[in-house]
């Protein structure tokens, strides 16, 4: 049952929950003012590491950049490789062949999986419970492997080349990424039974951590948060980008607005993320990875635009301004996160300490993504 | 979403020009200009759609006037040496060389405040734009609206400068809370 401060604070006293303390997973500080075990105020502090990728992106070429956008979410580091290459290739009009969009979607999508499953485990963590992790990193390690394999690395990622992607898949990708779906297929049954109908976890969620649809609308948030608040709203969706119209899938949305609805959302999109993985495979075309005849000096023409993608964590979006030079004008970074840690101050009044951090926890922080 | 219906409504507050822009070119509908002052209007009227705030992105346009005058002067350069070459070829006497025009002080360059907007429901990106000259750089804010744009803004003063005018809290976000600097200016020197 939710618990909420019954009456004005008092007498109150300032606790600095961070920046290092293991559930702000990183370093992210938050300034709480307390009023004995429940927040009267909280306040995020930000921007420990902050790097100011968007100055740097104004001191080197379109294509060094491109690093530079794996270093942000490093928990989804394709997708934001698949943000900005969209953009440029928006901006240059550059085609890029129907492989190279097949396995721009399928390695995506395996990183959303190892993502939310890194969260999983986490996030369990953060409520107490500390195996699920283990199980979970168990499962992350195939398809980190499965991922080296293809790019090279097996975290900050840049694999994404405007006009294609940098590297063709081996003879094992296929084979492997299949025997890592049915594998993960018969584990998820084991973490609903042993996490999901777990009393306590249900205990700790549930009624745990309202966000309104209109707290979601006023704030900006995206992902998972707003369709745990019943948005249903999924860049994939919305404004299709690569080639996700061609596959079946379901946004999973859920409308208690409550932690375990969060929770639920990505347990469920790791399924339909799964399944588009699947589709992908089956229909992988044969074809050329880069496009021919991409510029070696890339110049855009002048103007802005923008293209939006879905992360694990919500919309992530790239406005370039080009002045027709070979670097960028001015590259702002929507991160998913920065909205959705926004709303925490106003969601987490009046609630208990240990509430706070399930919430918090729910939000699915990744810090460097929010500093950039 | 009906694009009408909100370029009708921007018109009505007295917005600049709404430019309905290609989507799959630009990756935004509808390009708003307003005055700094029909900010607040036109941000309501967005809300009142049911928008929610996606980013409020600064972009200095240093150096963009100057520029522009150099467009025009070698435009007029261009223009005066076809027309004396075509007189040469006619064997006409060259026309006097025209004079120079009298250049006044160059306007002050500005600085850009975008706010992109975005629909949970059908996909209609609005972009709305202010400009502000850099020596004072001063928006009202939409944090009363938008309290998500409470950080947004914060996080375009730390690097731009802007102030916006009645923000409940404007100070540094992403930067140290000492920060005197605004390191997205293109004049800024480390």
């Amino acid at each position: 049952m939710s618990a909420f401060a019954e009456s004005e604070a008092k007498e109150t006293f300032v606790l600095n929950l961070g920046p290092q303390h293991p559930a702000t997973h990183g370093v992210l500080r938050v300034k709480l003012t307390m009023d004995g075990e429940y927040i009267a105020e909280a306040e995020p502090v930000l921007g420990y590491i902050h790097r100011m990728h968007e100055k740097m992106g104004e001191n080197r070429t379109w294509a060094q950049f491109l690093p530079n956008t794996g270093r942000m979410d490093y928990l989804h580091a394709l997708a934001y490789n698949h943000g900005y290459v969209s953009v440029v290739e928006r901006a240059a009009g550059i085609e890029v062949p129907e492989r190279a969009e097949y396995l721009r979607v399928i390695t995506a999508e395996l990183n959303r999986v190892s993502s939310h499953l890194l969260w999983f485990g986490a996030f369990i963590l953060d409520l107490g419970g500390f195996s699920p992790l283990l199980y979970a990193f168990d499962d992350r390690e195939q398809i980190l492997d499965l991922l080296e394999s293809v790019t090279g690395s097996r975290l900050t990622y840049c694999y994404f080349r405007f006009g294609g992607v940098y590297n063709d898949i081996d003879d094992n990708f296929v084979p492997g990424t299949r025997a890592f779906i049915k594998r993960l297929r018969e584990r998820m049954p084991m973490y609903h039974n042993l996490v999901t109908k777990n009393i306590i976890l249900m205990k700790r969620l549930q009624e745990i951590g309202p966000i309104s649809a209109e707290m979601c609308r006023k704030y900006g948030a995206t992902g998972p948060v707003c369709r745990g608040s019943g948005i249903n709203f999924d860049v994939r969706k919305h404004e299709p980008y690569s080639i996700y119209p061609e596959f079946d899938f379901d946004v999973p949305v859920y409308d208690q607005c409550d932690s375990m609805a969060r929770y639920m959302v990505r347990m469920d999109e790791i399924e339909q993320s799964m399944r588009i993985i699947e589709q992908a495979l089956d229909k992988l075309p044969e074809g050329p990875v880069m496009a021919e005849k991409v510029p070696k000096i890339l110049k855009p023409a002048k103007g802005d635009y923008y293209h939006a993608v879905e992360t694990a964590r919500g919309s992530f979006g790239v406005r370039v301004v080009s002045d027709g030079s070979n670097t960028p004008y001015r590259l702002k970074l929507r991160s998913p996160t920065f909205s959705n840690l926004s709303l925490f101050g106003e969601a987490c009044q009046g609630m208990l300490l240990p509430d706070a951090l399930a919430l918090m926890g729910s939000l699915d922080l990744v810090i460097p993504e929010i500093d950039r | 979403m009906n694009r009408a219906a909100i370029k009708q409504k921007m018109s009505a507050i007295g917005a600049g020009p709404v430019s309905e822009t290609d989507y799959a070119r630009k990756g935004f509908a509808l390009d708003v200009q307003v005055a700094p002052e029909q900010l607040v209007a036109a941000v309501s009227v967005l809300d009142a759609e049911g928008f929610f705030i996606e980013a409020v992105t600064g972009v200095d346009w240093l150096g963009e006037q100057a520029a522009l005058r150099k467009e025009t002067e070698a435009k007029a350069a261009a223009e005066a040496k076809a027309k004396a070459e075509a007189a040469a070829a006619a064997g006409e006497e060259a026309p006097p060389a025209a004079v120079p025009a009298e250049q006044g002080e160059l306007p002050e360059d500005v600085l850009e405040a975008v706010y992109d907007f975005n629909h949970y429901e059908s996909l209609c990106r609005v972009t709305i734009r202010t400009k502000v000259v850099r020596s004072k750089p001063e928006v009202p804010t939409i944090s009363r609206i938008y309290p998500g744009a409470n950080w947004h803004e914060r996080e375009t003063h730390d690097f731009f400068g802007i102030t916006f005018v009645g923000h409940p809290y404007l100070e540094p976000l992403l930067l140290p809370e000492d920060a005197d600097y605004h390191p997205l200016l293109k004049d800024f020197r480390p």
